[in-house]
């Protein structure tokens, strides 16, 4: 152990899902030398749409047009959720300096800076949320006029089915639409086909010729065309810019069912260019234990993500920790309670298992399940049970914050970016500026 | 579309393992019958049992009756259908702490009515089930097996469907019309699609398990049902070759029964006063799991992935005591004896015994028809093995492993479920003019079954069922609803390790980016 190679920093970020990323880069921005720690595996499944805020009271199925004034009325229903926690001018210059990020890195966004947006799902549903692949934009405007739209998929491509997206949205009221199934270009027709193998294919660009050779012939006065999000991982924009000069149509994307391609690219933008920013990371690693250092500061080891043997020692003044839920790992299960991995955390959690769940998947209630997680002070520092903060070193951001419910409220991109914008905030506040 | 006015010698309602049964059988003397059900098959008791093909050996204190049915099915079932019973041998296996007297009266018992069981010494045991407790005190060998309860039942309708017998899914009795001591018509009503019918028959049987008490109520009549519900789970993997019972009056967590690649460890019994809340608990799971344990300790620790729970009819005054003890054999109620003469009822019994309540209830049925063929099913073996292989656990992988076409793709990854074999099976429901869905391929294959319990393979399937033109409008879309909802019954009661992690990513898709919960 004593020959662990040692790296210092003055803030140590656990989680590389989404409120890592984003920590990572609020970190960077304020010139705080930085480590990140985690196995990439929520982002991968992310479907590219930034939720801000959609649905309250989740109980009554409410859904807002307006995400401000989603955000008001929740803080006003719900005081201990995250965001009664920020104001809405940082929550909304939390999710521009994201989305500034994303685009600097060549993965545009756009976005109506006051209402939400409905977007196509993969299984041919619409719902609602706030800042969208610019690959995806299209399809918003093209869900609400009359243009004839041609929805494409792929001999191969399984879970995606473009007769059953054309069935879905004439049930939601949108006219004047066709589906076609093609060969995929350069692929044999007989492959089982994954989008990850196909948007790589896409970055060829002979091969965004062959398949508007392959489109062009089903076209039949169509003006607006929706794919399968596979096209490219890199190169988006010119992949798509290509398509519509060859075909003399609006293209956009649809989402495929998770993983999805749109992940990758979020997760691929962060890890090239974070650490060109000065931000070390450790990349498919985990932190296999943590104690508390001399002056105050924290030491993380760090280790094989399955073996848990440790590799680096990191000294840190503070930590964010945004290790997510059940799937980040964050929190874990076990028959009897729910409990913080890291640092044997206090967690809010209902009283028994048999109150976790309700007995319907689709309960409008939502499951309790989900309001566990981290209670924290106003400077996103985890509290005991006694209120107080543990450690005036340690913040937490993302998924694993209690009183709040990401899937049902629609809120999961602005919950991870804004809170993980608070906790690198607080950071600066407390630790960096101390 | 089928004509809403049928006439038929014989209406069968209930599609379990005894209907099913029946069908087949009268179907094999030459009697014509309609065979309906409210769900589909197995939606009661015979989807929801151990899938234990027992020795007799459980019975051989209580019930010697019951024990002899169950070793002469046993034998003649190993002959008939072959390809839905596993041949893994039982062992009774006692621990410290279990009443020493019970173990030394078992063998006794068994010699008496010629039931084979062997003692095994602990050590032996050990080396051919390693999984077993240290603690064992005692262990027997008795001839035991493990059935796939849906390949069995698919497997008699099947057979009954090639000899003409017609089979509705999906459709409810609501009403009997009678004149004078005669049922004259039976009145259906499919509540998916508003379809109503009327079946004209010469007799009507009611083999609808827990529920022969509601439907004999709208015919007339009165039957006494206990209702007992047992709740089992089902283990990631297989933990023995063999299925082990605890050699103790029966109590909880008594039988672990392998079947495929899975285990099945059960029962519970609680006694409900309706039928409304047939579904497992947390405190049941975790019973199960701390019972189990003690006869193998490694129930403590291994992922399961489902929980499902059964009722057990018992007729008869509600006695005090086990539900369990209550006698198992069954009960052939001829309600001439309320006045009703073409109206029988079957129920109690087991899966074991199927058979023969099929033969008993088909013998009075021909005998009021004046029909004189004799049973059938003891000599001629199921031939319908081919259409329902898919329902077995580890056939699916196998086929895969060994070859398939080069443009095949698997649906479902967990269970390793081809297009193919969903094309077959959306082919059967073709056939017989049926609709598919979801619910009724995840009886007809193992989809759903595996660690994801059809988070993805409902998406890919329900995006198949629309590219075949089988789903339109919003159905494929409810049909992923409902599969995933039925499910979930299964999953709710054992979230702790990793099948919470598989929840959560369950329902960020399905809710938080479907938004499945907001559309209807």
């Amino acid at each position: 152990m004593a020959d662990l190679q040692t790296i210092k920093s003055e803030l140590a970020i656990i989680g590389t899902g989404f409120a890592g990323i984003a920590a990572a880069v609020f970190a960077s921005r304020n010139g705080i030398t930085t480590s990140q720690i985690g196995v990439s595996g929520g982002i991968l499944y992310a479907s590219g749409y930034f939720d801000l805020m959609g649905v309250h009271p989740v109980k009554e199925q409410k859904v807002w047009n307006n995400p401000w004034d989603a955000i008001d009325a929740l803080i006003k229903d719900v005081p201990l959720h995250p965001y009664a926690r920020l104001s809405k001018a940082d929550i909304r210059e939390s999710m521009d300096q994201f989305v500034g990020f994303l685009n600097e890195t060549g993965l545009p966004y756009k976005k109506e800076d006051d209402r939400n947006v409905s977007v196509i799902t993969p299984i041919g549903t619409v719902k609602p949320t706030y800042c969208v692949p610019a690959s995806m934009w299209n399809g918003v405007a093209a869900l609400l006029d009359e243009r004839p739209m041609l929805i494409v998929d792929f001999w191969g491509l399984k879970g995606f089915s473009a007769m059953q997206i054309t069935e879905m949205l004439t049930q939601n009221g949108r006219a004047n639409l066709r589906a076609v199934r093609i060969p995929f270009p350069s692929v044999d027709l007989s492959t089982d086909l994954f989008p990850e193998r196909m948007a790589w294919s896409m970055e060829v660009e002979e091969n965004i010729v062959k398949l508007a050779d392959e489109i062009r012939p089903h076209l039949n006065g169509a003006q607006v065309i929706g794919l399968p999000a596979i096209l490219g991982i890199h190169r988006t924009e010119t992949i798509m810019s290509g398509l519509k000069d060859l075909l003399g149509c609006d293209i956009f994307e649809i989402p495929t069912i998770p993983p999805s391609i749109t992940g990758l690219r979020i997760k691929e933008k962060a890890e090239t260019t974070l650490p060109q920013r000065g931000v070390h990371l450790f990349s498919q690693k985990r932190v296999v234990s943590v104690k508390s250092g001399k002056n105050g500061g924290f030491v993380l080891d760090v280790g094989d993500r399955a073996t848990g043997e440790p590799e680096h020692r990191i000294e840190a003044d503070g930590v964010i920790l945004a290790s997510g839920r059940f799937l980040g790992m964050g929190l874990h299960a076990g028959r009897k309670n729910i409990q913080e991995t890291l640092f044997d955390l206090t967690v809010f959690q209902p009283g028994d298992r048999s109150d976790w769940h309700q007995k319907d998947f689709f309960d409008s209630r939502g499951h309790e399940i989900n309001q566990a997680g981290i209670e924290i002070d106003e400077t996103f520092r985890p509290v005991g049970i006694d209120g107080k903060p543990v450690f005036d070193n340690l913040f937490a951001a993302g998924s694993i914050l209690a009183h709040q419910d990401w899937i049902r409220q629609k809120c999961g991109a602005g919950l991870a970016v804004s809170t993980a914008y608070a906790a690198v905030r607080s950071f600066m506040k407390q630790v960096k500026n101390r | 579309m089928e004509d809403t006015n049928l006439k038929t010698q014989v209406l069968i309602i209930g599609g379990g393992a005894t209907g099913t049964g029946i069908a087949r059988d009268l179907s094999l003397r030459g009697v014509s019958c309609i065979l309906v059900e409210k769900k589909d098959i197995n939606a009661g008791a015979s989807g929801a049992n151990h899938g234990l093909l027992h020795s007799g050996a459980r019975y051989v204190f209580n019930d010697p009756e019951s024990a002899k049915e169950c070793r002469d099915e046993n034998r003649l079932l190993k002959q008939l259908a072959p390809d839905c019973i596993e041949n893994t041998g039982g062992l009774f296996v006692a621990v410290e702490g279990d009443d020493e007297k019970f173990v030394a009266d078992f063998q006794p018992h068994c010699d008496k009515i010629d039931l084979p069981c062997k003692p095994v010494d602990v050590k032996t045991a050990k080396d051919m089930e390693p999984a077993l407790s240290d603690k064992t005190i005692a262990v027997f060998e008795v001839e035991d097996g493990s059935i796939d309860p849906f390949k069995l039942v698919l497997a008699n309708i099947t057979d009954a469907q090639k000899l003409g017998c017609k089979f509705f899914r999906h459709m409810k009795v609501t009403g009997f019309t009678k004149q004078g001591a005669r049922i004259t018509g039976v009145d259906l009503f499919n509540k998916n699609t508003g379809e109503r019918k009327t079946i004209e028959a010469d007799m009507v049987v009611n083999a609808t398990g827990a529920w022969v008490g509601d439907v004999a109520k709208l015919a007339g009549a009165n039957i006494d049902v206990i209702y007992s519900k047992g709740t089992l789970l089902i283990t990631h993997t297989r933990i023995t070759d063999r299925v082990v019972n605890r050699l103790r009056p029966p109590s909880d967590a008594d039988i672990l029964v392998p079947g495929g690649t899975v285990s099945i460890i059960g029962t519970t019994s609680l006694r409900m006063e309706t039928l409304d809340e047939i579904r497992p608990t947390v405190s049941e799971v975790d019973r199960l799991v701390e019972e189990g344990a003690s006869m193998l300790p490694v129930l403590d620790t291994i992922r399961y992935i489902r929980a499902y729970s059964g009722v057990r009819p018992l007729l008869g005054s509600g006695k005090k005591g086990d539900d369990r003890s209550v006698t198992r054999g069954f009960d052939l109620i001829d309600h001439a004896r309320d006045g009703i003469e073409n109206f029988v009822t079957i129920t109690g019994g087991k899966l074991t015994t199927f058979r023969l309540m099929a033969e008993k209830t088909s013998d009075l049925v021909c005998l009021k028809l004046g029909v004189s063929t004799p049973c059938q099913t003891r000599r001629i073996p199921i031939i319908s093995a081919y259409e329902t292989r898919w329902t077995v656990p580890g056939f699916s992988p196998k086929q895969w492993v060994g070859g398939h076409e080069i443009d095949d793709m698997l649906l479902c990854e967990c269970e390793m479920v081809p297009q193919s074999a969903i094309e077959e099976i959306t082919g059967y429901f073709d056939i017989f003019k049926k609709q598919a869905d979801l619910k009724g391929i995840g009886k007809r294959s193992r989809i759903g079954k595996g660690s994801c319990q059809g988070s993805f393979c409902s998406v890919r399937i329900a995006a198949y069922l629309y590219d075949r033109g089988a789903a339109t409008a919003n159905a494929g879309v409810g049909n992923i609803k409902e599969f995933i909802n039925e499910r979930w019954k299964g999953q709710r009661c054992l979230l702790w390790d990793t099948p919470m992690v598989q929840v959560e990513l369950e329902e960020a898709m399905h809710c938080g980016l479907f938004g499945l919960e907001l559309n209807a």
